[in-house]
This record gives C-alpha cells, structure tokens and sequence, in this order.
C-alpha cells in the first residue's frame, strides 16, 4: 500500500488561476446523465479482481488504511492507493479540479450524500446500476439508500450514517440538577437553568452551521429542498422549516447558546471542561469525543434527540459514500474494491472497530454492535441509542443539488440572526432568494 | 537589433510572455464563456461583463477594500515615515534593535499572524476579554459589524510597517551626509532638516511604498479569509473582491464569472496605481 498524502493547495489567486486553467481545459462538459453501458457482471468483477491491477483511493475516512490492508489480504493482485483528502470540502474540490483537468482522477471517491447531485447533475459519476449494485439495496438503511439513488441511478455506495442523537454531559448535568431534556420545549429550559447557573456555561454552541441547521429543519419535519434533476423547488418557510425556527429563535434572543464555531480548537477545549454541556450531531460523534476530547473520559453519555411533540423523530447528519468517477481508468476494478468496502463483512468490521457508524441494516442490528459498552461513555450501551436514532430518520428529505455552493452562502443570509439576534426565518427567506437566482443562474428550473 | 542584443532580451521575454500576458490573455477568454451545472460551458460574449458592473456583491468589497485603502494605507506608511525618521535621526538608543523589531512582524508568515490576532481579540479567551475585564466595560470589541474592519486594518498595519519603514528608512540612507553638515551651518534645525531635506529625499520611495499599499489592499484576501473560520456570519462570501473570486471558482462552479471579476478589479487597481504614479512623480519634477 502506498499513501500520498494530500499536500495542502497554496491559497489565493495562484491557486484560482491555476483551478481556472485547468477547468477550462475541459472544454464542454455537457450536463445531466451518467455515462455510458461499459458495465460488467459480478462474476467479470471478480474475476478482475483475481486478476489484479492498482486503484487509486481518495478519502478522509480515518478507518480506510485498516480497510485496505484487509482488502489486499483478499486480494493481493490489487494495489490499492489512498490518498487522504483531509475532509469533504477539500475532497470535493480537489475531485473537481481533477475532473476538469481530465487527469489523475481516482477510481474510487469518498463524497458526502449532500455532494453527490453536483458531481452526478454534470454527469461525473458512475451510475453503478450497470454493475448490478441495485441488487445491494436490501443491505443498507432506506436513508442512506435514497441518498445514494436518486434520478434514475445509483452513484454511490454507503459508507456509513449519522442519524442525530443527543450526546450531553452528565457531571454538568448534574451539577445544575437538571434531567436530560426529550422535548425542544424542555431543551430551552435546561439551557436557560445552565446559564443562570453560570454564565460562562451553555447548553450548546452555535453560531450558524449550515450542516446543523439543515438537519434540524430535517428533523421537524421540513422538505425545503425537491429536485427530481431539473426543476428544483425551494421553500424555506415550509411548515418543518418554521416549527425549527420558531423553536429555535428564543435560544438565539436570550444567548442561550454560545456563540462558538464548531470544531475549532476552543470547541473541542469547551467540550471537555464542560463550558458546553450538550451537542446534538451525527452518530459517528462518539469516535470524536474520544479521539479530540480526552478529558470528557466517563463523564458523556449519550440521548434520543429532543422531539417536537414527544413522537421520535430523527434526521441525518454527515454521513458519506464512495463513489465511482465517469472519468475513472480502471472501472472494472473500481467497482470489485468499492463492493468489497461498503459491503463485505471484513471491511464493515475493520471500520466499525476504529468509531464508524455503518450503513448497512445487518451490523447496525448485530448484537454485537448493539451490546457494545463504551468505557468513554461510562459503559453506556451506546450504539443501541444511536441505532434506535437510525430507524427514525424522517424519509423524503432532499438536498440541494448545489448544496455546498448553498452552504458557503449560508453564513451571508440565515447566519446573521446568530450576529444581530434577527429573525431566522427572514434569513431563510434571504437565503432561499440566493439559491432561487444561482440555481437559476446555473440553468435549473427553480422554484421558490 | 543585434543577434546579441535579443539573446540577452530572449530570456526575460519567453518568462514574461509565460507568467504575465499568458495568464491574463487566458483569464481574458474564460471571461467570455458562462459555466452551467445543467448545460456545461457556453460561449457568453460579454455578458459577465454586463453581470459584473450591476453585481451588488462584487461592489460591495470593492468598496470596502477602497475604504481600508483610504484609511488603512495613510495611518501605515504615516507610522513606517515616523519609524524611519525616528531610526534614521541618530537620536534614538539602541536604533538597530527598534528597526528589527518593526521588520520582524513582516518575517511571521501572513496566516501565522492573523491567527494570532484572531485569537487576541476573542473576548472570551484572547488579550481583548482581558482588558475588558480590567476596565470593566467592553473598551474593544473586535468581532462586532462596526469593528471588524478595523480590526484587519489592525493586523495589516501590523505586518507590514516594519517592512514600508525599511523601504523610506533606505531612501532616507541615501542622503549624503554634507548636505546634512550644510543645513547644520546655515543653522537649520531638525524639524527643518526634516521638512526641507529628509521629506524629499523619501518621496519617490513613499510613491513606491503606496503603489505597493494599493495593490495589497485590493487583493486583501489571507486576513479576513482566515477570519472567516472563526467569525463566518462577520464575513461574507463577497467581503473582498479577492474572496468573491475565490469563492466563485471553488464552490460556486462559476470560474469564468471569477475570472471576469479579477480582469475588472486588475483594471481597477491598475487605473489607481497610474494615477498615483502620475501624482507622485508630477510633483517630483
């Protein structure tokens, strides 16, 4: 196994003209559609797999060097090649240069769900139909499904799921004498007894994080985003989208929450002397309260989410997938190691023991997975909270298909009711008013 | 001209040709085409041209790198004049040891230093909490909208007086020292001296020295690029001229518009950069 490391892009205008040049030696892309009927059997898969070769491998995933190592134990004739792409943002922009350039393009890409329709819109992923991975469906969570097939394909397999859960400190908690709250309602209020209690303490941290945001409007309900490819439909005050807002603006008015961005240095240092008490995210936080936050030792413990109206309901938050590039060299092969990754016993193993949250139906119901007593956590039976999370995921929620475009301009419009305590909703509204001109900008049909 | 003539030239040339008019000829063509996520690349004329001059985004940070330059650029080279003045009097104890420590800001690399900034003025943790505990109000208040900018300009004076000090402190080195002993016997004091001998002896190095101000505040990128991760709601996408482009092009999918951007904001920069060079040098003859 070879590892290059990602070497950080030079910022500025260098790196801009540079992207620019090579964008533009592209030439047309054309739009929309996967390419074009090369696909294989299972039996070809393998037997290319038996034959061997080398494959280039781009993710961020901490788990993938111990994957890979038992994927080559499998099979020896294949050389696998991980490149660490460091996290999402960099991942994809660093897959779109190379799509453009028409060079180095890996045979296998981790991507975020919520990335996937601007890579898969502009036709630069394999649709994996043609390898017979529509018959895989039954394996994984019917969230992490639809994520992965949506506009007549199927352009990525599972990696893993972030059903929302509720991960809070119990020392603080008990300090200020306060129960883990199960509805929204009970949330403001233990907020408001933790910052009377001590005015450098909150709840939670928040200062306007668009992947937070979205899965909290996920979780009340909202559908603010529909695309079926063309035509897209916004509607940031749908009935979802106000029921967060609404709960959620007097946590903004009175500073309930602190104002502190999320993974930053002074987060992950609040998180362990317990200036914030709560953080609700995805389910693969344990791995990350263990790893950044080593003086939480014992004293986390982890909760369904807060609910509405008591009926649990759950979102996703994060979660990615492999895919395949249109662009990839060695398909055949491509699509024999990502089986083996997302699907096969061996590596789901490899990457459940170093803190991932799988996708697929049959380890997220394995007793031993569900029996698991986390020492962080003080030998709470953790995995059989998060995986009741994963059965609650509100279904037909959609992102953007140019959500990370849509996220970069969150901060303008929604995050300023965190700076001014303003209204969420006109901020919504603003929002929305963006992403209706960009889209249309970017010739979809939208409404909004 | 001779063959030995363009051998000498032919090196300069082929560099020049690769690293300034290629780029700019190629940022040129990007700027006619339009980038669609649903129906790829088409040829646009000068559409993003029409689109950049009524762009309410791309005016904005252009008026808010005009209004650091105005007021940020003034206050710098005003304090690098006084350092240079200052070292350059023989007035001053232990002058060598000044002028290391106003250069050494200029050595700590650009993202080092905002970092460290960022993390004075946080009022929780950083330098800024601190003394508004000590006075007992909020004296300063960094990361507020009415600050923010001030703030960068603070960081910018920071890192580059030291580095505008030595360019005027060297023209001020070039005074030949009779001219000097002359002023002395026609009796004329230091302030004199200063106004009459000094002053214009630096003025070609100060026209320089803004040139160089005026282009930096233009492409003010690095300081509130950085900032943004820790104040994202304080700095908007469009902040600078530098950021929209940067923005456009890596999250946006709209590189010929970022290219179209950069081409308008370069004209403009070059446009003010002549007219000071005009000034400086009219006023010079």
């Amino acid at each position: 196994m070879t590892i290059t490391r990602n070497r950080r892009v030079a910022l500025g205008a260098m790196a801009a003209l540079l992207a620019a040049s090579l964008t533009a030696c592209s030439g047309d892309d054309g739009g929309g559609g996967g390419g074009g009927g090369e696909g294989a059997s299972a039996e070809e898969i393998e037997a290319a797999l038996e034959e061997g070769g080398s494959i280039t491998y781009w993710t961020w995933t901490p788990q993938a060097e111990k994957q890979i190592e038992e994927f080559e134990k499998a099979y020896p004739n294949v050389d696998v090649t991980l490149v660490d792409t460091v996290g999402a943002g960099e991942g994809n922009t660093k897959l779109q240069n190379a799509i453009a350039a028409g060079d180095g393009v890996p045979d296998v890409v981790q991507i975020e769900y919520q990335s996937i329709p601007q890579f898969q819109l502009q036709g630069q992923l394999t649709d994996l139909t043609e390898y017979g991975f529509d018959e895989l469906e039954s394996l994984y969570t019917a969230s992490t499904w639809g994520s992965v097939s949506q506009n007549g394909g199927i352009w990525g397999l599972p990696q893993d799921s972030g059903p929302m859960a509720f991960f809070y400190n119990q020392e603080v908690f008990d300090e200020v004498g306060v129960e883990v709250p199960t509805t929204w309602d009970e949330y403001i209020e233990v907020a408001r007894a933790i910052k009377e209690d001590n005015p450098d303490r909150c709840l939670a941290n928040d200062s306007g994080d668009p992947g937070f945001t979205t899965s909290m409007i996920w979780q009340a309900g909202g559908t603010p985003f529909q695309n079926d490819g063309e035509a897209v439909t916004i509607d940031l005050a749908d009935e979802g989208t106000t029921r967060f807002a609404e709960m959620y603006q007097p946590l903004i008015d009175d500073e309930l929450i602190c104002q502190l961005p999320g993974w930053s240095d002074e987060w992950y240092q609040a998180l362990g002397d317990g200036t914030i008490a709560s953080v609700a995210l995805g389910a693969w936080m344990p791995g990350i309260l263990e790893d950044g936050v080593p003086d939480g030792k014992g004293k986390w413990r982890v909760a369904p989410m807060p609910t509405y109206d008591g009926t649990p309901t759950n979102a996703e938050n994060g979660g990615s997938t492999e895919s395949i590039p249109e662009a990839a060299e060695n398909k055949l092969l491509a699509a024999g190691f990502l089986k083996w990754l997302n699907s096969s016993d061996e590596s789901i193993q490899a990457f459940m023991e170093t803190g991932g949250f799988p996708a697929t139906v049959e380890h997220l119901e394995s007793e031993e997975f569900l029996g698991y007593e986390s020492e962080y956590f003080g030998g709470q039976k953790i995995n059989e909270v998060l995986g009741a999370g994963a059965a609650d995921v509100n279904e037909g929620w959609q992102y953007l298909p140019w959500q990370s475009y849509a996220n970069s301009i969150f901060a303008d419009t929604v995050g300023q009711a965190w700076l001014d305590k303003s209204s969420l909703l006109e901020g919504l509204a603003a929002w929305q008013e963006e992403n209706v001109s960009y889209g249309s900008g970017q010739g979809f049909t939208v409404n909004g | 001209m001779s063959a030995a003539g363009w051998s000498f030239v032919t090196p300069f040339l082929v560099v020049f040709a690769l690293m300034i008019i290629t780029p700019l000829v190629y940022s040129m063509y990007l700027s006619l085409f339009r980038n669609q996520l649903m129906g790829g690349t088409t040829f646009a004329g000068f559409a993003n041209y029409v689109t950049a001059f009524s762009d309410p985004k791309l005016w904005d940070g252009a008026g808010r790198v005009g209004l650091f330059l105005l007021v940020q650029v003034p206050i710098m080279l005003g304090l690098a004049l006084i350092a240079a003045l200052a070292i350059d009097s023989g007035r001053l104890h232990g002058k060598s040891f000044f002028r290391v420590a106003l250069f050494l800001p200029y050595a700590v690399p650009g993202v080092v230093a905002v970092l460290m900034w960022g993390f004075m003025y946080d009022d929780r943790l950083g330098l800024t909490g601190s003394l508004n505990d000590l006075v007992g109000f909020a004296l300063v208040d960094p990361y507020t909208k009415k600050w923010i900018l001030t703030a960068i300009g603070n960081i910018v004076t920071w890192e580059f007086v030291g580095y505008n000090m030595l360019i005027l402190y060297s023209a001020l080195k070039t005074v030949p020292n009779e001219i000097y002993e002359a002023a002395a016997i026609d009796g004329a004091n230091q302030f004199r001296i200063v106004r009459s001998i000094k002053l214009p002896a630096v003025r070609g190095a100060l026209v320089i020295a803004t040139i160089f101000s005026i282009l930096g505040s233009f492409q003010l990128f690095n300081e509130p690029n950085i900032l943004k991760e820790i104040q994202p709601a304080l700095i908007s996408s469009y902040y600078t001229p530098n950021i929209y482009a940067y923005n456009l092009t890596f999250v946006g999918n709209q590189v010929s518009y970022a290219a179209t951007v950069a081409i308008v904001m370069g004209l403009i920069t070059a446009v003010i950069a002549y007219v000071v060079q005009l000034r400086g040098t009219r006023r010079d003859a």
